[in-house]
């Protein structure tokens, strides 16, 4: 590529803004005119986009394989649905034990509630780290595991301040999907300028070699709590927008069965690749809606087929089984999808035709 | 608390403590050879309850014999695991390895909602394990003897194959150095097979006794008693088949404990376990019985 032309600068902001405009311009369009359905599952998307971008971050990028995704999002879920409803609505979902005195009169903005959960969260997601991060391996992920099922435990058992097992309901619905998509995209450039910095290079080598890593001068304390506190942040405020779009939570939402799901969008999508992690988010957001239609009787040419409950995740095992065994680097691997790649590929191309021809 | 109080609870706690060492042995054995949570052991130890309860409900199976299969198929299925989502990665990272054991459980766990449907099942429970005993103002099952005294037998069987037999010495061997080991004649995955194949029998023992203790089975029962039990592996040293032992009476004990003397905290019995594991790990993360961590580079 020996004429490539240099791109202005400013030409390219430009674009790039006018292209998040036009994205946005037609996301504030399909709110109003496209189906709840859709609008759901678009929504869905945009969050656990988000969220498997945070696991990655600490499972994929930085090779700590933490399994607490769940409890933090428990957190931000909670922080965002407590600071987010109104006080006549707290007052009737807590029956059984009043809410404490400063969060049963305030109400907040989305924004500053998402805000604090990010920080609520970030603050749960260092008294976790900084334990467990010393571990590895087997043993961190077995004791991150632990903490969000006692994050769980402590959330049922704290009635006045979660009511409980009963969890909560009537959260105002604010999720839309300028917010998720926002947050899906936030989170996009959040990585992919963390990844240019040297922090990202630091997480990298941590990845490949600790022991290297720490010989070259790298604080493996801090790094690995950066992005340990990084993704729980990013699972926070995802669990915030979730508990926001669905209206209701209750601790059991956060058990194990959560995190496996995200893990497995990481998983399918390549430990250690954002834009494999984008698009498998997304693909297994829409499949997992998509294979509702196997949870439920339908008749098929004829054919009476009664619906199998737990059949969609037997599906979606199988599935991460065959990625794991059969292509371990899942669908990206930790390459990325870029212009760059694709004129390559282009170029590539070109030249296995010419030699043909020639 | 009276004494007969404090005696029926230690009694509970001693055959959860007998059930909880028995599945942590499955788990300590198989990390001791591969440096893999066998997360799908909890399911191993689920799957087995089913075959016992299908084995006397739909089979008619006399109850001894339905018990026998299902160990014996219980044992299998471990060995059928292991081939299929743990050898093709020997090789690979053990996160790897790691994810298709969860991979593994989730299937399981999900298969068995799948086959047997959501709904919990009531264990068959045969009378001779219902007989009344009393004993120092404590009435209790003949089940209440019968599982520690099942598991303090097959904790002798065990020692016996695993220090006085050559496939004992096989193990031990592979849990230092695969290449030697293989270079002394031995056969490593042979090995590999039998350690999945007992670890998985125990478990399946374990499985019987607690359809027996507790009547009632679900396909996600497997769970929370696998990662109890794991914990307890790690608390009394993982490798080690006595600290394994320990842990799980310990486990069981305490948290029998910790709900009768101070049932305020009854709703975070199942926090137990996970406090007990991060207190260990940051204090003595060897374990109990553990010896120095061998790092296997």
């Amino acid at each position: 590529m020996a004429e490539q032309r240099a791109v202005h600068p400013l030409l390219k902001i430009a674009v790039v803004c006018g292209a998040l405009i036009l994205f946005f311009l037609v996301l504030s369009w399909g709110q109003e005119h496209w189906d709840a359905y859709t609008v759901r599952i678009l929504n869905l998307c945009g969050i656990y986009i988000g969220i498997t971008l945070g696991l990655n971050l600490c499972n994929g990028f930085t090779g700590q394989f933490s399994l607490g995704i769940a409890g933090f999002m428990a957190v931000g879920a909670y922080t965002t649905a407590l600071l987010t409803m109104s006080p006549a609505v707290k007052q009737a979902v807590f029956f059984i034990q009043p809410l404490i005195y400063p969060l049963n009169s305030i109400q907040w903005g989305f924004l500053p509630a998402l805000l604090m959960a990010a920080v609520v969260s970030g603050i749960v997601g260092f008294l976790v780290g900084a334990p467990a991060i010393r571990f590895r391996g087997d043993y961190l992920a077995i004791t991150t595991l632990g903490f969000a099922e006692i994050i769980r435990i402590v959330f049922t058992n704290i009635v006045p301040i979660t009511n409980g097992a009963l969890g909560l309901k009537g959260i105002p619905p604010h999720t839309n999907l300028l917010w998720s998509w926002g947050f899906a995209l936030v989170c996009i450039a959040v990585m992919v300028r963390l990844m240019r910095t040297t922090y990202g290079r630091a997480l990298k080598a941590i990845r490949d070699d600790e022991v290297a890593a720490e010989a070259m001068g790298v604080n493996l304390f801090f790094h690995k709590n950066l992005a340990f506190v990084m993704s729980a942040m990013m699972a926070g405020v995802g669990g915030g927008l979730l508990g926001n779009l669905i209206t209701t939570i209750d601790p059991n939402m956060f058990r194990f069965p959560l995190t496996f799901t995200v893990l497995m969008m990481a998983v399918l999508g390549g430990l250690g690749s954002i834009t494999g992690t984008v698009i498998s988010a997304a693909a297994v957001t829409i499949a997992m809606e998509a294979f509702r239609a196997l949870e439920e009787p339908r008749v098929i040419l004829g054919l009476a087929i009664p619906g199998v409950p737990g059949m969609r995740m037997v599906v979606f095992s199988v599935a991460l089984m065959i990625v794991i065994l059969f292509y371990p680097k899942g669908f990206m691997g930790d390459r990325e999808f870029s212009l760059d790649r694709v004129k390559r590929l282009a170029a590539g191309l070109d030249r296995t035709n010419t030699s043909k021809q020639g | 608390m009276t004494l007969e109080i404090f005696l029926q609870n230690a009694a509970n706690g001693i055959t959860l403590g007998s059930l909880y060492a028995l599945l942590a042995i499955g788990y300590t054995m198989v990390y001791g050879i591969l440096r893999l949570i066998n997360f799908a052991h909890g399911e191993i130890f689920m799957i087995s309850t089913y075959f016992a309860f299908y084995g006397t409900a739909i089979f008619a199976l006399p109850w001894q014999v339905a018990f026998v299969v299902a160990i014996v198929l219980t044992a299998l299925l471990g060995v059928v695991i292991e081939r299929a989502a743990y050898r093709p990665l020997r090789d690979a990272p053990r996160i790897s390895a790691l994810i298709s054991a969860i991979g593994v459980s989730f299937l399981m766990a999900n298969l068995g909602l799948v086959i047997f449907g959501g709904r919990p099942k009531t264990f068959y429970r045969p009378p001779i394990f219902q007989v009344p005993i009393e004993l120092g103002g404590v009435r209790v099952v003949a089940l209440f003897f019968v599982i520690p005294l099942l598991t303090a037998i097959l904790l002798v069987a065990l020692n016996y194959i695993v220090y006085k037999t050559k496939t004992g010495l096989a193990m031990r061997a592979a849990q230092w150095d695969f290449d030697t080991t293989r270079l002394m004649g031995v056969d490593v995955d042979r090995a590999i097979s039998i350690t999945f194949a007992i670890g998985s029998a125990l478990a399946a023992v374990g499985g019987i006794m607690w359809g027996l203790r507790f009547a009632e089975i679900n396909p996600n029962m497997g769970l929370f008693p696998g990662l109890k039990c794991f914990i307890a592996a790690v608390f009394g040293g993982i490798g080690n088949i006595s600290g394994a032992v320990l842990g799980g009476f310990i486990l069981g004990f305490g948290e029998i404990m910790l709900v009768a003397f101070l049932p305020g905290l009854a709703g975070y019995r199942d926090a137990f376990a996970f406090v007990v594991l991060i207190l260990i790990l940051l204090v003595r993360p060897t374990g109990l019985l553990g010896d120095k961590q061998r790092v296997k580079v």
